[in-house]
C-alpha cells in the first residue's frame, strides 16, 4: 500500500481516497461531488495537455485540474 | 388547491425534461451540467389541483457555489415551495442522494423522482424504490422523464405530500464530537429563538459548522450576539477536530452524510450486476473521442464536418428562398405604382426582412447540427479538452460552454451565452468570459458572413466558415487574455466538472430543439428586424431631395428624350419587355437609367442615414467601408441581422436597375468599391464590434452597466483597429 496524490496516478490505476487536504469552499465543492475518504476511484483518462484528469467514482465521471488533484491523496496497491 | 411545486436536484438529472413533460413547455434541455441557469415557471393541473411548477438550475448542495446554484438554493430555502420534487438520477444514485439528505435535513416537503431508470437498468442497476422510500421517509417514484413514464404516479405522490402535515426533519448522526457541539448550539438557538421561525434549529447548527456564508450572514444580521456565540462553538470544535483527527467539521459532516447514504444503500436498496466503476459504452467511446492525440483532431473534424453538412444541404433551399423573395419583390413592383408605398414595401420590408429570412434554411441546418452535439454529450467533452488551453488565456473550462452557446459553433446567440457564464465561480473569469463571448459568430452574424462568403468566396464556403470560427475563437481568447491581464486580474478558480454519459439524442428532442431556435430566428426577423428595417428605410428615404434638384434630373431626362428620334422613344414606351429592343432604344434606355441611378444615389446621400454614413466615411475609409456599409453597420448596433437587411435596402435604394432581380451577393460582388479585401475587413469588423443591444442589456444585468458600456466601447475600438489593420496591410501588399 502506498499513498500518492491523483496527479501522479496512471490512467486506469485504481485506489481509495485517503484524505482531501483542503478546507473552505473548494474542499466543500470536492466533497459535495463525492470525493470523500474511503471512496474507490479509478483514473479514466487525461485531456490532451495532461490536464484536467477524468476520474471514475461512485459510478460517474468527474473531471478536475491537476491543481485540485494535488490535494487528494489516494491509497493505491503497489 | 393551488400550490407551488419546485423541481430541485443535481445538474443534468433531468429536471427540465420533467418540467417540459409536465407543463408542455419547450425549455432548453441539453446533455451537460448547467443548462438551466435561471428559474422557469409553468402550470400543471390534476384532480382539481392547480400546481405552479418551478424548474430550477441544478445544484450539488444546499451550500451554493456558483451564481446559478444560488438561484436554486434561494428559491428552495427562502421561498419554501409547498412540495419539492427532488429529481434523482438513478444511474448515479449515491451522489444524487447527497442533496436529497440535505433537503430532508432542512425538513422541506419532498417527493423523490427516481429518474433515468432506463439508463440504470441498462447498466444493470436494480433499485428497490419501496425500500428506499421507507428508509428516507418520503415517497420515491421511478420515472423516465424523457418518455413521460411514471409522471402520473409521481404527481399523485406530490398531491399526498402536499396534503400531509409537515414531517420532522431527518437526523443524520455526525459522531460524538460534532453531536456535542450541535446540542450545545441548539440550546443557544432555541433559547434565543434564533432564526427558528425559518429553519429547524439542528439545521442552523449544522450550517454554522459547515461555515455556510449565506446563513452566517443572515444570522449575523438577525442577532449578532448569538451568531458570535455559535461561531465561537464552531471554532472551538473545529480546533479540537483539527488537532485530534486532522480534518475539518465540514469535512466530517460530508463524510457522515455519505456514510449515512452508503449504509442505507447497503440495506438491499441497490443491486448492481456489474462492478460500478467498470467502463460502460460511454467510457469506451471516450477512449477514442477524448484520446490525447486523436481527440483534438476529431474535434476539428467534427466542426469542419458540421459546416460541410450545413453549407452543402442548405445551398439549394437558400437559393429557393432567395428566388421566392425576388419573385415577391417583382410582383409588388409590378402591381404598385411608383411612390413611397412601393419603396417602403420593396426596399424596406421585402429586401430587409427577406434578406434575413432567406437564411432560415441555413440557420435551421446549423441548429440541427448543434442540437446533435449538445444532446449527445459531446460538448461537455469539448469543455474538458479545452480547459487547459482556456486556462492559459485566463479563462475556464466552463467558459467553453458559454462560448459555444454564444456561437462558438456558428449559429448560437450571445444572450443565452452571457447567461451561461453563471456557472463560472470566479467573478473575474466570469466577466472576462461574458465580455468576450459576443465575439463568437452568433446566428445573426451568420447571414452577414454567409452573404460575404457567397459573394467573394463562393468556392470554399464551409472552409471559410471554419476559418472564421477559428479567427473568432482566437480573437476572443487573446482579448480575454488582455482583459485578464488588465481590468479583470485575479487568480483562476478550480475546475471540477461532471462528465455526463453519452446519450443517443431522441428524434423528437432534436426536432423540438431545431424548431424552437429556428422559429425564434424567424420570429425575430418578422418583428424586431422588421421594425428596425422600416425605421432604417425611413432614415434612408427622408429627408427627400429638394424639388429643385428633382427638377434638374427631370430636365436631364427630358433633354435625353428630346434629342432621341421619336420613333425610338415610341418603341421604348410601347415595349413590354418581351421583344428585344433595337440598339438605339437600348442606348436610350441606358441613358435614362443612368440618370435614375444618379438621382437615387443623390437621394440616399441626402437622407438622414446617408448624411450620417457619409459623415463618418472619412474615418471608416481607413477600413475600406463606404457610406452605405456605414449605414448597415450603424443598424447593426441594434441587431446584427440588420446589417444584411440594411445592405439590401441601401443597395436597392441607391441603384435603380430594371434587372434588379440579382441577389445582394451578386450585386456586392459586382460593385466597383468592393473587393475581397473589403469583405475581409468587413467580416473582421462585424465579428468583433459592439454586441447587439439586447446582449449589452444582458451583460449589464449580469454584471453592471459599467461593463455593458465597456463592452460597446472596447469591442468597437478593437474591431475598428483590426479592420483597419487588415485593410491597410492588405492594400500595402497589393490585394
Ligand atoms: N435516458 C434518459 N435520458 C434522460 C431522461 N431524462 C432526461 N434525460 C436526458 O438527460 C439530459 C439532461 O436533461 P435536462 O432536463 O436538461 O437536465 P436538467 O436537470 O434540467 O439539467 P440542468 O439544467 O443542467 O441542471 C438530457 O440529455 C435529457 O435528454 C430519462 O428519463 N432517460
Ligand atoms: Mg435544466
Amino acid at each position: 500500500m502506498a499513498t500518492i496524490n491523483i496527479r501522479h496516478m496512471q490512467v486506469n490505476q485504481e485506489g481509495t481516497i485517503a484524505s482531501v487536504k483542503v478546507g473552505g469552499e473548494l474542499g466543500r465543492r470536492l466533497r459535495d461531488m463525492g470525493l470523500v475518504p474511503g471512496t474507490a476511484i479509478k483514473i479514466q483518462g487525461r485531456a490532451p495537455l495532461y490536464d484536467p484528469v477524468a476520474l471514475r467514482l461512485k459510478g460517474f465521471t468527474l473531471t478536475l485540474r491537476n491543481n485540485e488533484a494535488d490535494l487528494i491523496d489516494v491509497e493505491v496497491n503497489g | 388547491m393551488n400550490f407551488c411545486v419546485a423541481l430541485g436536484g443535481n445538474p443534468n438529472a433531468g429536471k427540465t425534461t420533467l418540467f417540459n413533460a409536465l407543463t408542455g413547455s419547450r425549455q432548453h434541455v441539453g446533455n451537460y451540467p448547467g443548462v438551466t441557469v435561471d428559474r422557469k415557471e409553468g402550470r400543471y393541473v390534476q384532480n382539481g389541483h392547480d400546481m405552479h411548477i418551478v424548474d430550477l438550475p441544478g445544484t450539488y448542495s444546499l451550500t451554493a457555489y456558483s451564481v446559478e446554484e444560488v438561484v436554486a438554493r434561494d428559491f428552495l430555502v427562502n421561498e419554501r415551495p409547498r412540495v419539492t420534487i427532488n429529481i434523482v438520477d438513478a444511474s448515479n444514485l449515491e451522489r444524487n442522494l447527497y442533496l436529497t439528505i440535505q433537503f430532508l435535513e432542512l425538513g422541506i416537503p419532498t417527493c423523490v423522482a427516481l429518474n433515468m431508470i432506463d439508463v440504470a437498468r441498462g447498466r444493470g442497476i436494480e433499485i428497490d424504490h419501496n425500500k428506499l422510500s421507507r428508509l428516507l421517509g418520503v415517497p420515491v417514484v421511478p420515472i423516465v422523464a424523457r418518455s413521460g413514464f411514471g409522471k402520473k404516479a409521481l404527481m399523485d405522490a406530490v398531491e399526498t405530500v402536499a396534503e400531509a402535515p409537515l414531517r420532522q426533519p431527518l437526523r443524520v448522526s455526525y459522531g460524538p464530537d460534532l453531536e456535542t457541539a450541535i446540542q450545545e448550539m441548539e440550546k443557544m438557538i432555541t433559547g434565543g429563538n434564533f432564526l427558528t421561525d425559518l429553519y429547524p434549529s439542528r439545521w442552523i447548527a449544522i450550517k454554522y459548522l459547515e461555515n455556510d456564508e449565506q446563513i452566517l450572514e443572515k444570522g449575523g444580521g438577525t442577532d449578532p450576539q448569538i451568531s458570535d456565540q455559535l461561531e465561537a462553538v464552531t471554532r472551538k470544535v473545529g480546533a479540537h477536530i483539527e488537532e485530534t483527527l486532522e480534518t475539518y467539521p465540514e469535512a466530517m459532516i460530508a463524510d457522515h452524510r455519505y456514510g449515512f447514504i452508503s449504509s442505507m444503500l447497503k440495506q438491499g436498496v441497490v443491486k448492481e450486476l456489474h462492478d460500478r466503476n467498470r467502463l460502460f459504452l460511454s467510457d469506451r467511446i471516450d477512449k477514442v473521442l477524448v484520446n490525447r492525440f486523436a481527440g483534438p483532431i476529431i474535434m476539428l473534424l467534427v466542426l469542419m464536418g458540421l459546416y460541410q453538412f450545413v453549407f452543402t444541404y442548405s445551398e439549394l433551399p437558400v437559393a429557393w428562398c432567395e428566388k421566392a423573395f425576388e419573385w415577391l419583390s417583382d410582383l409588388v413592383s409590378a402591381t404598385l405604382s411608383d411612390g413611397l408605398l412601393k419603396s417602403l414595401i420593396v426596399s424596406g420590408v421585402i429586401d430587409g426582412v427577406g434578406g434575413v429570412l432567406g437564411f432560415v434554411p441555413l440557420i435551421m441546418f446549423m441548429f440541427f447540427g448543434i442540437a446533435v452535439l449538445e444532446d449527445s454529450g459531446y460538448l461537455a467533452r469539448v469543455a474538458f479538452m479545452l480547459d487547459r488551453v482556456f486556462q492559459i488565456f485566463g479563462l475556464h473550462g466552463s467558459s467553453v460552454m458559454a462560448y459555444i452557446v454564444s456561437g462558438g459553433i456558428a449559429g448560437g446567440c450571445a444572450v443565452p451565452g452571457v447567461m451561461a457564464t453563471r456557472t463560472l465561480r470566479s467573478p473575474k473569469e466570469r466577466i472576462a468570459t461574458l465580455l468576450t463571448a459576443p465575439f463568437m459568430n452568433c446566428g445573426a452574424k451568420l447571414p452577414v458572413f454567409a452573404l460575404l462568403i457567397a459573394a467573394f468566396f463562393p468556392q470554399s464556403r464551409a472552409r471559410m466558415m471554419f476559418i472564421l470560427t477559428l479567427i473568432s475563437w482566437g480573437g476572443a481568447l487573446l482579448a480575454a487574455k488582455f482583459l485578464r491581464m488588465t481590468v479583470v486580474k485575479g487568480a483562476s478558480t478550480p475546475f471540477v466538472m461532471e462528465l455526463p454519459p453519452y446519450r443517443l439524442p431522441t428524434f423528437r428532442g432534436l426536432m423540438i430543439h431545431t424548431w424552437e431556435r429556428t422559429w425564434q430566428y424567424a420570429k425575430k426577423a418578422g418583428t424586431v428586424i422588421l421594425g428596425i428595417s422600416v425605421l432604417l428605410w425611413a432614415a434612408m428615404t427622408f429627408p427627400r431631395l429638394p424639388d429643385a434638384q428633382i427638377e434638374t434630373y427631370d430636365t436631364q431626362r427630358r433633354g435625353i428624350v428630346s434629342t432621341a428620334s421619336p420613333r425610338v422613344v415610341e418603341e421604348l414606351e410601347k415595349s413590354a419587355g418581351a421583344q428585344p429592343l433595337s440598339a438605339a432604344a437600348v442606348e436610350l434606355k441606358d441613358d435614362l437609367l443612368a440618370v435614375d441611378a444618379r438621382q437615387a444615389g443623390a437621394a440616399l446621400r441626402h437622407s438622414l442615414a446617408g448624411r450620417i454614413g457619409t459623415g463618418i466615411e472619412s474615418v471608416t475609409r481607413w477600413a475600406g467601408f463606404d457610406w452605405r456599409t456605414n449605414i448597415a453597420l450603424l443598424g447593426g448596433f441594434a441587431a446584427k441581422e440588420v446589417i444584411v437587411s440594411t445592405l439590401g435596402t441601401a443597395y436597392s435604394l441607391g441603384t435603380v436597375d430594371v434587372e434588379a432581380t440579382d441577389s445582394l451577393a451578386v450585386k456586392l460582388a459586382a460593385e466597383p468599391g468592393w473587393r475581397i479585401l473589403t469583405a475581409w475587413s468587413l467580416i473582421v469588423f462585424v465579428m468583433f464590434y459592439a454586441p447587439c443591444f439586447v446582449t449589452v442589456v444582458c451583460i449589464a444585468r449580469e454584471s453592471s452597466w459599467k461593463w455593458g458600456a465597456f463592452s460597446m466601447v472596447f469591442n468597437t475600438s478593437l474591431a475598428f483597429f483590426l479592420a483597419v489593420a487588415v485593410y491597410q496591410a492588405g492594400t500595402a501588399l497589393g490585394y
